[in-house]
């Protein structure tokens, strides 16, 4: 059964077996979540908790006594200090708005008001970033249940829901320049499911809980996304069906200018709206494939129809045949080097749904049912492309997939790899760990499931604390060339004990694979612990469901292997010679003082 | 009416997360293992939308154990 979609009586009565039956499951990643609250945590703490457990990562809750959000915080954070936790959830809702203005508040009362409520607000986030360092997760204010001003609610500085507006654009921009406050959007919540349905004054009598169980669920599935989102869980790929899917009709049958698409007919109209769903989720990156069974020039010339909103050039990957849906999926995710588990896969017909579903279940096959009006809102529910931040990496994306198909396009043209390297002009850019960086490298480290020797987690605050402590010698690489930015895609964490460096973590995206980044690092590494004086390098390698490509990592970088009896867990050494000769031949570094002015630049400053 | 004593056996059985809970009139959140208050919030929410019923909020302070539950179960279930 899938978490995700179960109905809310299902999981209130099978919570706990279900809870029971995926604690079993293998490789869940434990995250210290604290809920600070301002109402009863609890039911929103259980649906979370199977929520993540579906998602790979196991909570460990610590809940605040009823209502002391404020004061486990700001007056008495012992509590939450000793409980160390990886974020802290601010469970707050209108209810513990403290101050609404008077019916007669004037507009500079209304923004006094509203700095005030966001001060005390303010003062939580501040205590936990200059206390924990850890990541918040706030909700911001529902809309309240009654307006006694009517529509004047909305209009008057006297009005409660004009204040509760203000106070969420308070919120916004608070968390627009904390790098570690994350909205929990309450107030879409409430209004997704209607307030109506989200408040329950018997509850909040008898039980001191602000809504529904239906509400509560609702909330723990966005907090389930955000936390998602935060440790790398989110989807990467929309893959899509063609007929009935993205337009109207068999193009096989009816024939590609005969498709629904365009403005012409109600249901060309909703075809057209969900590709214009889709081209804005690429726009923020996320990858768009096709998996159909059709052939494939009839099926490309969907796309050439003029009220298509879709091209050929915004799909990253294109499998249009005759094999089993299951098989193409499977060449999408090796072609575009991502898991199976980062596929979102909408088709319209249930059988091929239940097929791949059934076959592959690591895909993620949402039930849009087969009436084009109602995928949008199948897949808004399900919150598979959660993001925290939109970051330059998410809007470059789409085009970085392409480029890489360009790459290997041009691979072929070759007549050696080395050749093909050379003609790439890579310019990397290797350093030591810096701020304006830390968000990325949180990121990477997060999400990198692949090429990553020990798959250790780090949260952005041990990233700051790191960098900063002089006995780790942290790198990271960007990678350009002369088809695009591929931008911060590996990173080195090694920690010195006297004159050894031990490298805890060594990781790189996927997308640079097989580009000798990982020589360049290496002499990077080399340098760097020269200059420090370390003379022994040690490797290690923990083998994770996912990281096999690299259980050679350190064999092909000729580390010796001092203990490789063991197939889960092996550790190598470099010893460091003054004679040592840079592997690296294919990529030009950039060094020094360059690193400051290098952000962003382009091959055209560096001719070969 | 089936017997209501049967019909709410299973529910508890699911949220207590017990297969062999034997649910009886006399049992209550101090005889029932695992009855607590968040365990008392899930089973009054099964239980309204199972039967299609609601609890006031006086109604819900006044019960002393599944018996009495029983019996308002019955008497707005004969109402409807």
């Amino acid at each position: 059964m899938r978490i995700s979609s179960t109905a809310v009586e299902t999981l209130i009565r099978q919570r706990k077996s279900l809870r029971r039956e995926l604690l079993e499951r293998p490789n869940l990643l434990q995250v210290r979540v604290a809920i600070l609250g301002g109402s009863t945590t609890n039911e929103v703490a259980d649906f979370l908790e199977v929520l993540l457990l579906d998602k790979g990562i196991q909570p460990i809750f610590y809940q605040s006594a009823y209502n002391r959000y404020f004061e486990e915080a700001v007056i008495d954070p012992s509590q939450l200090i000793n409980f160390r936790p990886d974020i802290v959830y601010v469970y707050t809702s209108s209810a513990n708005i403290q101050n609404f203005p008077p019916l007669d508040a004037s507009e500079s009362d209304f923004s006094e008001y509203a700095s005030a409520e966001r001060a005390r607000f303010a003062a939580i986030w501040n205590a936990i970033h200059d206390r924990l360092g850890c990541l918040v997760v706030q909700n911001n204010f529902e809309l309240p249940s009654y307006r006694i001003l009517g529509n004047f609610d909305c209009v008057s500085p006297g009005g409660q829901a004009r204040f509760i507006n203000r106070a969420n654009d308070e919120f916004a921009r608070e968390a627009s320049l904390r790098p570690k406050l994350f909205i929990n959007d309450l107030n879409s919540i409430a209004a997704t499911i209607g307030l109506a349905r989200f408040h329950d004054a018997k509850r909040w009598f008898a039980y001191k809980l602000i809504s529904t169980p239906e509400g509560s669920l609702a909330i723990a599935k966005s907090v389930a996304a955000i936390i998602g989102s935060i440790y790398g869980r989110s989807h990467k790929c929309l893959v899509l069906d063609l007929d009935n899917t993205v337009w109207g009709g068999v193009i096989g049958d009816d024939g590609p200018d005969n498709i629904a698409i365009g403005k012409e007919t109600a249901q060309a109209e909703a075809y057209t709206a969900f590709q214009e769903y889709c081209l804005r989720l690429r726009e923020r990156g996320v990858i768009l494939a096709v998996c159909s069974k059709n052939s494939e020039p009839l099926a490309k010339q969907g796309f050439d129809h003029p009220d298509s909103v879709l091209r050929l050039s915004d799909f990253s990957c294109f499998k249009a045949n005759w094999e089993p849906k299951t098989e193409n999926l499977k060449s999408i995710a090796t072609e575009l080097n991502i898991g199976l588990d980062s596929l979102v896969f909408v088709d319209d017909n249930p059988a091929e749904r239940e097929f791949v579903s059934s076959q592959l279940p690591e895909v993620t096959v949402p039930n849009v049912g087969d009436d084009i009006v109602n995928f949008i809102s199948v897949l808004e529910e399900g919150r598979y492309f959660e993001t925290i931040a939109l970051s330059r990496e998410d809007l470059d994306r789409a085009r970085q997939y392409e480029t890489n198909t360009l790459r290997l396009q041009e691979q072929s043209q070759f007549a050696s790899y080395e050749d093909y390297l050379d003609s790439l002009d890579m310019v990397a850019e290797i350093a030591p760990l810096r701020p304006v960086y830390f968000d990325r490298v949180a990121q990477l480290i997060n999400k990198t499931n692949q090429f990553n020797l020990t798959s250790k987690r780090y949260t952005f605050a041990d990233i700051e604390q790191i960098a900063s402590d002089e006995s780790y010698i942290t790198l990271y690489a960007k990678l350009t060339d002369k088809f695009g930015d591929s931008g911060l895609i590996s990173v080195i964490i090694g920690r010195k004990e006297r004159r050894s460096l031990h490298v805890d973590l060594w990781l790189m995206s996927c997308r640079v694979i097989k580009r000798d980044v990982e020589l360049a690092m290496l002499d990077s590494l080399v340098a760097i612990c020269q200059q420090h004086d370390v003379t022994e390098i040690y490797g290690y390698y923990i083998r994770s469901e996912k990281n096999d490509m690299v259980s050679d990592h350190y064999a092909k970088l000729r580390f010796e292997c001092i203990n490789g009896n063991d197939d889960q867990r092996s550790v190598w050494r470099l010893v460091l010679t003054a004679d040592y000769v840079r592997r690296n031949r294919h990529i030009k570094e950039l060094v020094g003082a360059e690193h400051v002015v290098s952000v962003g630049t382009h091959l055209s400053r560096y001719p070969r | 009416m089936p017997n209501m004593l049967s019909q709410l056996e299973p529910i508890f059985r699911d949220i207590l997360d017990n297969s062999r809970l034997n649910l009886t009139r006399e049992s209550n959140a101090s005889n029932v293992a695992g009855w607590d208050s968040l365990a008392h919030i899930n089973l009054i929410s099964a239980i309204e939308q199972q039967f299609g019923i609601g609890f006031t909020l006086g109604e819900l302070q006044e019960l002393k154990n599944v018996g009495e539950m029983i019996d308002l179960m019955e008497r707005k279930l004969a109402i409807r």
